[in-house]
């Protein structure tokens, strides 16, 4: 944070002054992206870096699918099992899912605000090369004594006050993309209340800007809890407090506390921006204004606030007085309500619409179809007596699978699609982008609808070995899982062949495309909007 | 634009504070959730109970087994005189546990309880119990310390057998950490 004690910390003018030099000289190469200071330069590194812990990611997915192809153990000890499946969540939350979303904040809201850059532009640059330390401090972690943490990502005491060095490791690192998340929320903040074009009122800014302004409030509001939450854990392993040690006095479900106080928010956090992607998408390709704009705002402010008071839905089975567990259970339920607005609103927007089907509206309508699925399953979770059958079992893998790979990630393919042409100012091959969604979707159902039936036939998860039982639908599981993880290999074709050339992108792209960012040639210049836009 | 300048400058140190009181509000949790816990009963297992209804159900006879540990570390043995008693409910039993210093210093341990299955935890009231403090053993001594329970009534009439578990963790000075956290107390 000393960047924004320094005293040239950046502000607006200082995006100016940057201007003279870019216009002159300034560092091509490497030193280009290390020292880069431009919004749309930060997101995309933001976006390389998601895209590569999303293989990382993806192959340690890949792993797990491969030990449970097939009762018994074939590939893989236990404990490194473990690794595997905790390092798949952490990397992909905060590694994959995130900084994708951070990098679609750089590269958009300035431009669909009208702002020239980021409020604070060298924070931007050190809120980025923060994660790449951090990756390679979980990265390495796999091979200290002991290996990676294998706590799970929720990283429960005490499991992880008792594990080896890697669980150090992971918790600097998620220190370091803390601070990184922090900061970059409070550019986000900042660039959206103080630097939109004269007469861009908050009611007038696009979806995607509204969604963002809320998911960064709530990652400022959070990420430190976490913080505070490990910092406890750390404490606790090394300098020899009991927060969460039942002999000196602590409790470890309280760790289970605070982490979910954090983590349900967190959970938002991954799809509040996803909704925004939706919601400029859906209007585009439906050549229509968005249905019910007003409602969709108050629905995000809604879901955000639920979010603070849903958190021990994640832990009904350690023990609680009924009338904590009924509160919870009716707090989650209601979610059901703004979230079903949204559903509503997207469908009314297409509602005699003239439709198209280019893939960033494919993959717009995979998501309400597949985000409604584990919004439903999210539903039956909700029941406390359900939950405490299906706590820990494959149905609830299969539930945020749902929400996460089909909402999350299948919001940014979307988004990648629609506004690749404009970030490259080439269109991208639309035949391969669409055998991405198709491939995508099927192998996606593929790999997670069967976890339903075993999650509720009672299968646990975190475990590398099964029974009998589960073997058929655990073979289809991981044969997806395998397609899902090839298929992916046509986005990084769709996204370099883009980079490197391609029928020359119009500024306005779609033909249904509304907002400022359409109104700049494709690809932007560098400097977009040194002259605020006029918006009416 | 200095005026922007400035303005971005205020909303930067306000977002500061925000994220800086969330820090603080992480740890204030810890003695939030202590305070609930004791205000609503819940996490009570090392305090001394009540009993308030001393009714004996002579016409029931449960069995009550006792089962002990200790975290790996604890250079300790820790075992039940009576590895099992039959009681009736309502009834005041007391037992006999023991522990043995192995170690050449001076060991301090904390039992915490458990009990299967996990509803019979209401229902089942310690008096006395050595879990109640903690536990210094001289290098090389013997304790034999009481638990004195009744098991209520109310239990329900399908439960026949409960399991008091304890478990003896090392509170202080880990014996790899040399001198730290030797000057720690108790955080709780």
């Amino acid at each position: 944070m000393e960047a924004a004690h320094g005293h040239h910390a950046p502000g607006h003018d200082s995006a100016h002054g940057h201007g003279h030099d870019a216009h002159g000289h300034h560092p091509t190469g490497i030193m280009r992206w290390i020292t880069t200071t431009n919004h749309k330069d930060i997101g995309t590194l933001y976006l390389l870096f998601s895209l590569t812990m999303f293989f990382v990611g993806g192959m340690l997915a890949m792993g797990i699918r491969l030990e449970l192809m097939q009762p018994g153990l074939q590939f893989w000890k236990p404990e490194f099992f473990n690794e595997l499946t905790t390092m798949h969540g952490l990397i992909m939350v905060f590694g994959a899912i995130m900084p994708a979303f951070v990098g679609f904040a750089n590269w958009q809201v300035p431009m669909m605000i009208g702002a020239p850059d980021m409020a604070f532009a060298r924070m931007n640059n050190w809120s980025f090369w923060l994660l790449p330390p951090a990756a390679t401090l979980l990265v390495v972690s796999f091979f200290v004594p002991g290996g990676a943490t294998a706590a799970g990502w929720t990283l429960y005491a005490p499991l992880s006050t008792q594990m080896g060095p890697g669980m150090d490791l992971a918790i600097f690192a998620l220190h370091i993309m803390g601070a990184s998340s922090i900061m970059g929320s409070i550019n986000i903040v900042t660039t959206i209340l103080n630097m939109r074009a004269p007469g861009m009122t908050l009611m007038k800014m696009p979806l995607f800007v509204w969604t963002w302004l809320i998911t960064a409030y709530l990652l400022i509001a959070v990420m430190p809890v976490l913080a505070g939450a490990v910092t406890m854990v750390l404490t606790d392993r090394h300098f020899g407090t009991h927060f969460f040690n039942a002999a000196g006095g602590g409790d470890p479900v309280m760790f289970q506390h605070i982490f979910w106080f954090f983590g349900h928010p967190e959970v938002y956090i991954m799809i509040l921006p996803g909704f925004g992607i939706v919601s400029q998408i859906v209007p585009t390709f439906a050549r229509k204004p968005l249905f019910g704009y007003s409602s969709m705002v108050y629905a995000t402010a809604s879901i955000a606030i639920l979010s603070f008071v849903v958190w021990a839905h994640h832990m009904f089975t350690v023990g609680m007085p009924a009338a904590a567990q009924l509160f919870f259970m009716y707090m989650t339920m209601l979610i059901a309500v703004p979230t079903g607005v949204k559903v509503f609103n997207w469908i009314a927007t297409m509602w005699k619409g003239s439709m198209t089907f280019e893939t960033p509206m494919l993959f717009a309508c995979g998501f309400i179809f597949v985000f409604s699925m584990g919004g439903f399953t999210g539903l039956v979770l909700a029941i406390t007596p359900v939950d405490i059958q299906l706590q820990d079992t494959y149905y609830v893998v299969a539930h945020f699978h749902y929400v996460l790979v089909a909402g999350s990630l299948f919001a940014l393919f979307g988004g990648v699609y629609y506004w690749i042409p404009k970030w490259t100012g080439h269109m991208y091959n639309e035949t391969v982008g669409k055998w991405h969604f198709w491939l995508s979707m099927i192998f996606f159902n593929v790999t997670f609808f069967p976890m339903h039936f075993t999650g509720l036939a009672g299968l646990p998860r975190r475990v590398p070995d099964y029974n009998m039982q589960f073997a058929d639908f655990n073979m289809i599981s991981s044969l997806g899982a395998f397609g899902f993880g090839l298929s992916q290999l046509l986005l990084v074709y769709v996204v370099v062949t883009c980079i490197k050339g391609g029928e020359k992108a119009t500024d306005k792209v779609w033909e249904g495309a509304e907002g400022l960012e359409w109104t700049l040639p494709s690809p932007p210049p560098y400097h977009s909007f040194e002259t605020p836009p006029a918006v009416r | 634009m200095v005026a922007g300048s400035q303005a971005n400058q205020r909303m930067l140190v306000k977002l500061l504070v925000v994220a800086a009181a969330m820090f603080g509000f992480g740890f204030a949790m810890v003695p939030f959730y202590r305070a609930l816990c004791e205000a609503v009963g819940l996490n009570r297992v090392a305090k001394s109970d009540v009993v308030g209804n001393t009714q004996v159900d002579s016409t029931r006879t449960l069995t009550v087994e006792f089962d002990t540990n200790l975290r790996n570390d604890l250079p300790w043995s820790f075992t039940a005189v009576e590895k099992s008693v039959q009681i009736h409910p309502g009834a005041l039993t007391q037992v006999t546990f023991e522990i043995r210093n192995h170690s050449d210093r001076a060991v301090t341990g904390q039992a915490i309880p458990s009990y299967g299955p996990q509803l019979a935890a209401r229902h089942f009231r310690k008096l006395d119990c050595f879990c109640f403090t903690q536990q210094t053993l001289a290098p090389g001594e013997v304790r034999r310390m009481p638990v004195a329970f009744v098991v209520d009534a109310a239990l329900p009439q399908d439960v026949n057998t409960v399991t008091l578990s304890y478990t003896f963790f090392e509170v202080e000075g880990r014996k790899s950490a040399g001198g730290d956290g030797n000057d720690r107390g108790n955080a709780g």
